[in-house]
This record gives C-alpha cells, structure tokens and sequence, in this order.
C-alpha cells in the first residue's frame, strides 16, 4: 500500500480573470528550410478565464491576425497577403474553449481554434499557476499553453519546394501562449 | 466592374492577347474590359528609381489601381514568364505590403505555340503575383498549339477549353464582386 499523497488541485481559481497584455505573449514556431526553427508573434490579443463557483470554466481569446510581427517586412507582408493569414477578409484569429481539465498544476484545454475562417477541434496542453496578490494588490494567475496545428488545414498552404528535397516551411506550426491574468475589478 | 487584361507577350499579333479577348467575350455585360497599354515602355525596376519612377511605372500603376480584377494572359519564354511582365509585376510590388496589387484579384491563363500551352509560366506568374500580394485564382489553362487554336470568331476552337476559359472568368468575376462588396 503506497503512502498517501497530497490532494491533487484540480478546481481551477473562480472568477473572471482578464489579460495583463503587457506581460502576456501569443507567439508561433516552424520548422523552416528543414533544420530550423522560426518564430514570430502577434502583438494585439486577448484572452478572458471564467471560472464559475460550480467550477465550469472557459477560456476565450482572439488575436488580431494584422499585428503579426516578424523581423523582415517583406515577409511581414507576404504573411498578410492572401497567400498566409488574408488579413484583409480574415482580421482576426479566435478561440473559444470547451472543456478545461486541471491536475495539480497541468492544464488541458479542449475548444475550437478559428484561422482563416477555418475552425477545428485543438487540445491544448501547459500549466496554471495559482493565485498570487501582487502590487497594489491585483490578483493575478498565470496560464501557459501549446499546440501543434497543421497550417494546410486553415487554408495557409503556401510553401516552396527546395532543390535537394524538402520544402521551405513545415505543415506543423506549434502554438504558444503565455497569459498573465488579474482578477477582475469587484472580484 | 473594371477587368484589366494584361497579355504578357508585346507582339502585335500575340496570340495572348487573342486569349485575352476570347476571355473577354465571356464577360458578364456589367464587366468593362479593358487591355493594358504601355508594358514595353516601363524600364527595369531599380530601387534607386523609386522615389521617382517615371510617368511609364506611373501609368501601369494607374491601370492596375483603376481595375478592380487583373486578367493575365501569359507565353512562356525559356520556360518561364516574359522579362518585360516579370518586370512590370515587380514595379507593381511595391512598396512592400501596400503595392498596386495587395489584394487585387487576379486570374492567368496563356498560350503557346509548342505543346505545353506556356503551363510553367503560369505557375509562376501565379507565385510571383501571390508572393506580391494579389489574390491569385487557384486554376490555370495551358493552350497549346496557338496557331490553330482559335476558331474565326475568336473563341477558342476546342470546345473544353472554351468552357474551361468560361469557367476561369467566372471564378475571377465571382471572386471581385466579394472583394467590391467588402
């Protein structure tokens, strides 16, 4: 008989928890010209955790597909153009939760991920932190999550075929965000 | 609804540019068609030129700015697009994310007089136009043979090519009244 543990958290904090933007990333990484990895981010987002006292809970978020930034402003707008994100008919990436499962600090977040007018089932996997009083006394958590999505699914099928073999960028693009959020006001 | 028809060849007989008007003919009555003028006059694109490109780039700018869809109708020279449309699609790129061709709609067709109907060009007209921002119809038609390819009224003579050049109109016409409507 093994010796007994220490209860596993697995409520997530109630209320509703919004974006510290300022200290919050939502950011992509591929494999480029196949030995690499190249990412970028996207600067304007936001996402909202409600968490309600019977525990239900869900996470939403969207990020504005025009501030994505990378270091070169050709490619900055080649992934705009209709080739990648076509941001003039599609502004906007969104996500909308509908299951989150906690074990102790691990997260699983199941919801429909939107790119390009495209939405499709993800599972998203990272970590909570618990709630931490910070200056002027916000309550604030942390949430971290990953996934790997196949671009060519949302309608981002641009690639080029390399000469030896191989092809420029990957189909699987890993997505990550990184989400300080305060308790709302009157919480 | 203002269609620019842009024939990649200068010949005065081109027979792009009588792939053009075949496309043309398949125009729905509110579509206006118009051909390009003055492809040969733009010289070649040099970055030192561009704070002043000259009333030539100027021109084929305002041609492309007043279209509200690009129809282009390409040879294939050495396996691959003219230089002189080449060139003119490089001008139009720029500057970088906010050219004459962001977002513009754009279809390509083209013929040839070998067997292959000028298919590689087309390909890669489609990518440069794609890589310059344009929103670049997924299809393409090869005319092979063009010398015998037109029937005296200017279609094309093969009958599954007339429909497939209907087909390519269409899509393009479809597609700018989504972009006019946004």
């Amino acid at each position: 008989m093994s010796a007994p543990t220490a209860e596993t958290q697995t409520k997530l904090p109630t209320g509703t928890w919004k974006l510290d933007p300022t200290h919050s990333s939502a950011s992509f990484a591929v494999k480029h010209m196949v030995v690499a990895t190249f990412r970028g981010q996207f600067d304007q987002f936001d996402a909202t955790l409600d968490v309600a006292d019977d525990g239900t809970a869900q996470l939403a978020g969207t990020v504005d597909a025009r501030s994505i930034v990378v270091k070169d402003e050709n490619l900055q707008a080649h992934l705009g153009s209709p080739d990648f994100f076509d941001i003039e008919r599609y502004p906007e990436l969104s996500f909308v939760s509908n299951e989150i499962r906690r074990n102790g600090d691990e997260l699983v977040v199941d919801g429909e991920l939107t790119i390009k007018g495209n939405t499709h089932p993800v599972e998203a996997r990272g970590t909570i932190t618990d709630p931490h009083e910070t200056l002027g006394g916000a309550i604030k958590i942390g949430v971290t999550l990953e996934t790997v999505i196949d671009r060519t699914r949302y309608g981002l099928e641009w690639n080029a075929p390399l000469p030896k073999g191989g092809f420029a960028v990957a189909d699987d693009v890993k997505l990550t965000i990184e989400l300080e959020l305060a308790k709302a006001d009157g919480e | 609804m203002r269609v620019l028809g842009i024939a990649g060849s200068l010949r005065r007989d081109s027979h792009n540019r009588r792939l053009l008007r075949a496309a043309a003919a398949l125009l729905p009555p509110d579509a206006e068609f118009v051909e390009l003028t003055g492809l040969k006059a733009i010289p070649a694109f040099d970055e030192d030129d561009e704070a002043s490109p000259g009333p030539a780039v100027e021109h084929w700018r305002e041609q492309l700015a007043q279209a509200d869809a690009l129809l282009f109708a390409t040879p294939e020279y050495n396996s691959s697009i003219p230089g002189a449309l080449k060139n003119a699609v490089d001008w139009a790129s720029r500057p970088v994310g906010s050219g004459a061709l962001t977002n513009k709609p754009a279809a390509v067709v083209g013929a040839s007089t070998g067997m292959f109907g000028a298919v590689w060009a087309q390909a890669e007209l489609r990518k440069a136009l794609a890589s310059a921002g344009a929103r670049v119809l997924d299809r393409e038609l090869p005319v092979p043979d063009a010398d015998n390819a037109f029937a005296p009224d200017g279609a094309l003579a093969d009958h599954d090519q007339e429909l497939a050049l209907g087909e390519i109109v269409a899509e393009l016409v479809a597609e700018t009244r989504v972009a006019i409507a946004a």
